[in-house]
């Protein structure tokens, strides 16, 4: 077991840190989540120019054939500055189900573009009414012809508006199918709104509209959408543990120089003790997420040990996003209540990512389900 | 970034696993794993197993029986000491006086005490704590005079723990009453429990044990060579051997242990007609701690691995503060499970059909508040976290 990066894995991480942190500080991370498409189109071309968005595809598909812990490295820094790029949702979710259900062909003519920054691809699964599943319903696939067609709803869909193409599950004989749906579309509507944390989504409305099938057959892909829910969960709980670490190095900044009573606030046991808690809380979940995403690259981890770290790894960052966003606020006073100071927009993202693909409780009561069927909880696998 | 054990390090785990759970006597594993009273001959016998074969004191220096281990294998070692319910190495011999002789001790001191120390045919006793002396330590009033060759002692010290075993004691004592900072005027001095002068009370607590004493010095004749290190310096030598003292206190082990075992009980228990197990609240109030039990393993293992020059990492106060009180909690869940049986605690075996475990989960519970109070209790390593790392 090894929880370093190697060098290169350490130069990936400046060079990122190197972009992000020039282009956002908190002011003009305001500036470009006021208006659509609550990100920065430029900042997301140099992602590309840097390689960053194709990191975890195979080089014959257009990407740079890195693992997990490259996107775990680039989720940190974007979560450490808000970066409001969709990094996770495009990358890791969407391009991921294509890495992993599609053709060939598929790949190339979608993660390509996606990789260069030209195409933005999103993934259009949840429904309304429909908490945290990993099947379709709202959504249905019909056979038209030599092809497909979708009706139904779909929303939230973060991006949805921007994307220029969109993964959407649906149902089919037998399970959930995935589709493609390309921006301009025929019955297609997309009502696009802004979300507390800054960042897009949108309600998709989908009427006949044509669809390519992903992948070869119209099987059940539930187990594919499941693997890669998985994998953007672990990439997000790197990002909440860049958002956390802002969040406590500011909150220990202002402590330092927010005086009140004459001495700065650092002078109270009352606060720097609970500043202590966050400490606590922030190492403990970094811990489990590098863990999970050594489970995800580790080359015979099976997908069942996939989904249970990525469970493992949700759970504390759910206790965690949310121990550290409610104090960070909390020992700010007032201003952190604020939309101008930054760091209550630290906590209205890490509610965010809590409650994108699963919370906490949704986490412990699905690993609570196997929890006799093991002494302990080996962290070190033979 | 690597998830996997090496095949050297699988192989070293097998190695442990294999050693602790055929070498040491069932009968002493029972003791430990049913939270009996261990007795000083089974520690002792165990102690020098271990030491025969080099697993006493794996973290000293190779000359005195150290390991060049990586921190994974001792954090491995010491996790399969504590799943197979091993004793551990006494650690005010393993990992208190030990590494502080071997670091500032003279060449003479080395020979005499250190083979002796790892073999536990010395018994040490922690002298650091007073009536007014807890986690303000360096406040500490037992005095050492010089008169000639001798140092002579007088005052109190407390929470002695297993002192009634002890063959010598390691005090802190103060040397210097006029030193300006009281850190400064501080000494290290060791000597033998039989020393006249020095009695022994010792402290029943609230389980019913007798873990704990008071120690009193009344004019105790030490004699010079028996200071460590440099006269004064006392205060230095104690931070160092605390900080040794948390790297091990995780404990993940031997929580993983408990939480076994209280799956194992949830099972027997019948609780609304079906096994206690079986309901779900009990089952996500186990999964929630296995998790924080697996963060806290995951945080020891970046932390030994952080810590190769030895020196005890400011991050080490994370494991003593959540590894206390995931002990706690453990200790706390066998209560709930045991439920009403919990207060059959006292029962001898023959007036009682609750089984053993089931007596012995309140007494542990009540017995492991100690936890978070010994070894820099958790609002000390709360002002470390402030001070240290966070800069508060």
């Amino acid at each position: 077991m090894d929880f370093t990066f190697d060098t290169e894995q350490h130069a990936l991480r400046e060079a990122v840190a190197g972009l992000l942190q020039r282009a956002y500080d908190p002011e003009k991370r305001r500036a470009v989540t006021k208006d659509d498409p609550g990100f920065d189109e430029k900042v997301w071309s140099q992602l590309a120019e840097m390689g960053v968005l194709g990191l975890p595809f195979a080089e014959e598909d257009g990407g740079m054939g890195a693992g997990h812990a490259e996107v775990a490295l680039v989720a940190t820094e974007v979560g450490r500055v808000l970066a409001p790029e969709p990094f996770v949702e495009a990358v890791v979710l969407a391009g991921g189900l294509v890495a992993d259900v599609g053709t060939a062909e598929q790949r190339a003519e979608l993660l390509g573009p996606l990789s260069e920054g030209s195409s933005l691809l999103v993934f259009a699964h949840a429904e309304p009414g429909n908490r945290w599943t990993p099947t379709a319903t709202g959504v249905t696939a019909t056979r038209s012809g030599d092809g497909w067609t979708l009706s139904g709803v779909k929303e939230p869909v973060p991006s949805g508006a921007r994307a220029d193409v969109l993964v959407v599950s649906a149902a089919v004989d037998g399970g959930t199918g995935l589709f493609v749906v390309r921006g301009d579309a025929a019955g297609l509507t997309r009502d696009g709104y802004r979300s507390h944390d800054g960042t897009r989504a949108a309600r998709v409305t989908l009427d006949g509209t044509p669809a390519e099938l992903l992948g070869e057959d119209a099987t059940d892909r539930t187990a594919a959408v499941e693997l890669a829910l998985a994998r953007a969960t672990v990439a997000y709980a790197h990002e909440a543990v860049g958002a956390m670490e802002t969040a406590l190095t500011t909150t220990s900044e202002y402590l330092k120089t927010r005086k009140q009573f004459g001495v700065p606030l650092s002078r109270f046991q009352a606060l720097t003790f609970r500043a202590a808690d966050m400490y606590v809380s922030l190492e403990l979940v970094r811990s489990i997420a590098l863990w999970a995403t050594m489970v995800v690259d580790a080359p015979d981890s099976t997908p069942e040990q996939v989904l249970a770290a990525a469970d493992r790894a949700r759970l504390q960052t759910s206790k965690a996003g949310r121990h550290i966003g409610k104090e960070a606020i909390q020992l700010h006073g007032g201003i952190g209540v604020t939309a101008e100071y930054s760091v209550g927009h630290y906590t209205s993202r890490l509610t965010a990512i809590d409650h994108l693909l699963g919370d906490g409780a949704w986490a412990a009561d699905r690993l609570a389900r196997t929890v006799d069927a093991h002494p302990y909880v080996e962290a070190l696998p033979a | 970034m690597q998830l996997h054990l090496s095949p050297e390090d699988q192989a070293f785990r097998d190695e442990m696993r294999t050693f602790f759970t055929t070498q040491i006597s069932q009968s002493i594993r029972d003791d430990v794993a049913a939270h009996r009273e261990v007795t000083k001959e089974s520690y002792v016998e165990a102690q020098r197993i271990l030491n025969a074969a080099g697993l006493a004191v794996p973290h000293w220096p190779a000359e005195w029986g150290g390991r060049d281990w990586t921190p994974l294998q001792r954090h491995i070692w010491r996790e399969e000491m504590q799943l197979a319910a091993v004793p551990e190495p006494l650690a005010f011999n393993a990992s208190m006086i030990g590494p502080v002789i071997a670091a500032f001790g003279n060449q003479e001191q080395k020979e005499r005490f250190l083979p002796a120390t790892a073999n536990l045919d010395i018994w040490w006793c922690q002298g650091f704590s007073e009536p007014d002396a807890g986690s303000d330590l360096a406040s500490l009033r037992t005095a050492a005079v010089r008169d000639g060759e001798d140092w002579v002692v007088n005052g109190q010290k407390t929470w002695t723990t297993l002192g009634q075993y002890a063959d010598w004691i390691f005090c802190l004592v103060r040397t210097d009453p006029t030193a300006e900072k009281k850190q400064r005027g501080i000494s290290l001095l060791v000597f033998p429990m039989d020393t006249p002068g020095v009695t022994l009370r010792p402290i029943e607590l609230l389980d019913g044990g007798f873990e704990v004493n008071e120690v009193f010095f009344e004019d105790v004749r030490v004699p010079a060579e028996n200071l460590i290190g440099e006269e004064n310096r006392g205060w230095d030598y104690a931070k160092f051997l605390l900080g040794n003292e948390r790297v091990g206190i995780a404990r993940v082990g031997a929580t993983k242990r408990m939480i076994a075992d209280a799956k194992e009980h949830a099972a027997q228990i019948s609780s609304g007609g079906r096994p206690l197990i079986e309901d779900p609240s009990m089952r996500t109030r186990i999964t929630e701690l296995e998790n924080e039990l697996l963060a806290l393993e995951l945080t020891a293992l970046r932390v030994v691995s952080n810590s190769s020059d030895g020196k005890p990492n400011p991050a080490s106060s994370v494991l003593k503060l959540r590894g206390s009180e995931l002990q706690q909690a453990a200790t706390e869940l066998l209560v709930d499970i045991a439920g009403p049986l919990s207060l059959a605690s006292f029962a001898d075996d023959d007036a009682t059909d609750v089984p053993e475990w089931a007596r012995s989960t309140t007494p542990e519970y009540l017995n492991y508040r100690k936890v978070s109070i010994y070894g820099g209790s958790n609002e000390v390593q709360r002002t470390i976290i402030a001070g240290t790392i966070l800069g508060l």
